[in-house]
């Protein structure tokens, strides 16, 4: 006897449509995440990512397109597709009033796990989560970083096959982020599937199988990170000088695709590679034009971005805090 | 069958997470039971004299008087208990959590109005104690007095149904410990602390048709004696009816409420 394993969507979308009173959020999304991936929707602030999740884990209805969620129908079946999924939304849903240890029991308790499972599972969350110090401790007294992290445990007790999560590190320390990071990889290496929306491309180009670009309610591309950066403008060298003589000079005598005279930066394509490189610094010798700096840049998803929502993106979450 | 069972199951949950929150912040329980202690003493040893002598007594005369009234301001006060508990969870994201699980969806309002219950009893036991303390004379028989724990009981649950409703409604937790404030003027409104005989026409026509009015004198009747006429039957209706009503709104704003 032979059995075949099918790897089934673990979600699968089609034609979804969802308007709030005049204003359209999502027009026409198709999408498919293949079980056991992580998928990365990923857009600016106010691209339709989060109503994109709170319609896909059951909290909003849709007002048009056919959803399938862990293998049930959104709309007939919402409860089979609870049973299967966890939701880590954007703001910590956690009970402040509650310890560590008792919110996680509580979720024990919600999924009827029983005392001595329960318990197991608790253990265990706190454990590995390295929440240990502060199971006794309110939720209120937590850090950022930590709360965050029970919030992704609570969402772990029910042992959920597809997991949401709703911009997991925005306004965490790199050090939490890289943590955050650590669990999702973990995650998809147990199986998990994991539907995440970031506005942070390195997160995505970090995590994601593949890779959805959200704008205005409409995906504008989607594919691999590597598909992605294939289908934008290679890369380019990035040349600085102190002198705006040499700067004219330069310009002259190679292939620029960009200049700014203020910052006295010229933009040179190039793959990165050393021949290249050896030419341009050869025809600058030439000529007299001596570059104080040098950078080579590979194409990344910021470019991406760019050339498919006409926008930079937010790439890093330091300078989005502080604004 | 199982449906009922989960429902059962959660509930119980979600009532176990509001006494664990009874617990982690009795500052509110006990501002609930602080209020209606003070305004009975105030009542008793400021106004007690002048008003006792009034309506024909005095001071120990108003403490029997009045007691059944501050009961029911008790209950009233109550209600912001679950108004707020409730309006903290809309705002947080935990409730997003909730509806995101496959339990039953009423759970967490049921845990809600469970444990505001178990807050009343506890607000009630301590004022109706001090209440005792400064001359509170009853001398209802034990089934009164079961009545008495019956028709509070009533009372609360409509309140704190009510409650529920203005807790989901309220777009943020402020508001929703302000809102139910006008429960606590009913008794007042009512023949609460003065016999609503001595109020202007108008003033007294609200007085005697709104719902407190018969619950107060409900519980006067059975506390002390007094006739209670129709008014057990009409106090009971109020709370069946405020209770249906308000168990609605809330379901429905509860089932409605989508993104804040």
């Amino acid at each position: 006897m032979t059995t075949t394993v099918h790897t089934r969507p673990a979600v699968s979308v089609a034609g979804l449509r969802k308007t709030f009173g005049e204003k359209v959020v999502l027009d026409g999304i198709d999408l498919t995440v293949t079980e056991g991936t992580v998928f990365a929707l990923l857009g600016p602030n106010g691209a339709g990512k989060t109503t994109m999740v709170r319609i896909l884990a059951t909290l909003l209805p849709a007002d048009g397109g056919s959803i399938r969620v862990a293998g049930h129908d959104l709309h007939s079946d919402p409860d089979g597709v609870r049973a299967a999924i966890g939701l880590t939304g954007q703001f910590a849903a956690v009970d402040r009033l509650l310890t560590v240890r008792e919110n996680l029991r509580l979720m024990a308790d919600l999924h009827r796990l029983g005392r001595t499972e329960g318990g197991r599972r608790v253990a265990r969350l706190i454990e590995r989560f390295d929440l240990g110090e502060s199971a006794g401790k309110p939720v209120s007294l937590l850090s950022g970083g930590q709360q965050r992290r029970l919030d992704l445990a609570m969402t772990l007790v029910g042992d959920p096959r597809l997991i949401f999560l709703d911009e997991p590190t925005t306004g965490l320390d790199p050090r939490s982020r890289h943590a955050m990071w650590q669990i999702v990889r973990e995650l998809v290496a147990e199986g998990v599937t994991v539907f995440l929306t970031t506005q942070y491309l390195d997160e995505a180009d970090q995590l994601a199988d593949r890779i959805a670009v959200l704008d205005h309610g409409r995906i504008v591309v989607e594919g691999t990170a590597d598909e992605l950066k294939r289908r934008i403008p290679g890369g380019h060298l990035l040349l600085r000088f102190t002198d705006p003589a040499a700067l004219r000079a330069a310009a002259d005598a190679l292939n620029t695709t960009h200049r700014d005279d203020d910052a006295l930066t010229l933009q040179v394509p190039s793959d990165g590679d050393v021949a290249s490189l050896q030419a341009v610094l050869g025809t600058l010798e030439l000529v007299g034009a001596k570059p104080d700096h040098l950078a080579i840049h590979t194409p990344d998803l910021d470019d991406v971005f760019f050339a498919f929502t006409g926008a930079p993106a937010t790439t890093n979450p330091a300078s989005e805090e502080t604004r | 069958m199982t449906t009922m069972a989960h429902a059962l199951t959660d509930s119980r949950t979600m009532l176990r997470r509001q006494l664990l929150h009874l617990r982690r912040y009795p500052s509110l329980t006990g501002m609930l039971i602080g209020m209606p202690v003070i305004f009975l003493l105030l009542f008793v040893y400021v106004f007690g004299g002048a008003v006792g002598t009034a309506i024909g007594g005095g001071r120990a005369e108003y403490v029997n008087y009045l007691t059944p009234g501050i009961l029911l301001f008790t209950v009233a006060g109550a209600a912001a208990g679950p108004a707020i508990s409730v309006a903290t969870d809309m705002t947080e994201g935990i409730v997003d959590r909730f509806r995101s699980m496959a339990i039953a969806r009423g759970s967490l309002l049921t845990g809600h109005v469970l444990g505001s219950l178990v807050q009343n009893f506890l607000a009630v036991l301590a004022v109706l104690g001090v209440a005792l303390l400064i001359g509170f004379r009853p001398n209802a028989t034990p089934i009164e007095w079961l009545a008495v724990f019956g028709v509070l009981l009533a009372t609360a649950f409509a309140l704190t149904w009510f409650a529920v409703a203005l807790g989901i409604v309220a777009d943020s937790v402020e508001t929703a410990s302000n809102t139910p404030m006008f429960l606590s003027l009913l008794p007042f409104l009512g023949s609460g602390f003065v016999p609503t005989e001595t109020m202007p026409a108008g003033l007294r026509a609200f007085a005697e048709h709104q719902p407190f009015t018969p619950i107060i004198e409900t519980l006067r009747g059975l506390l002390l004696g007094t006739g209670i006429g129709s008014s057990g039957i009409v106090a009971l209706a109020w709370c069946a009816g405020i209770s249906l009503a308000s168990y609605l709104w809330a379901k429905r704003k509860y089932n409605a409420r989508t993104t804040r």
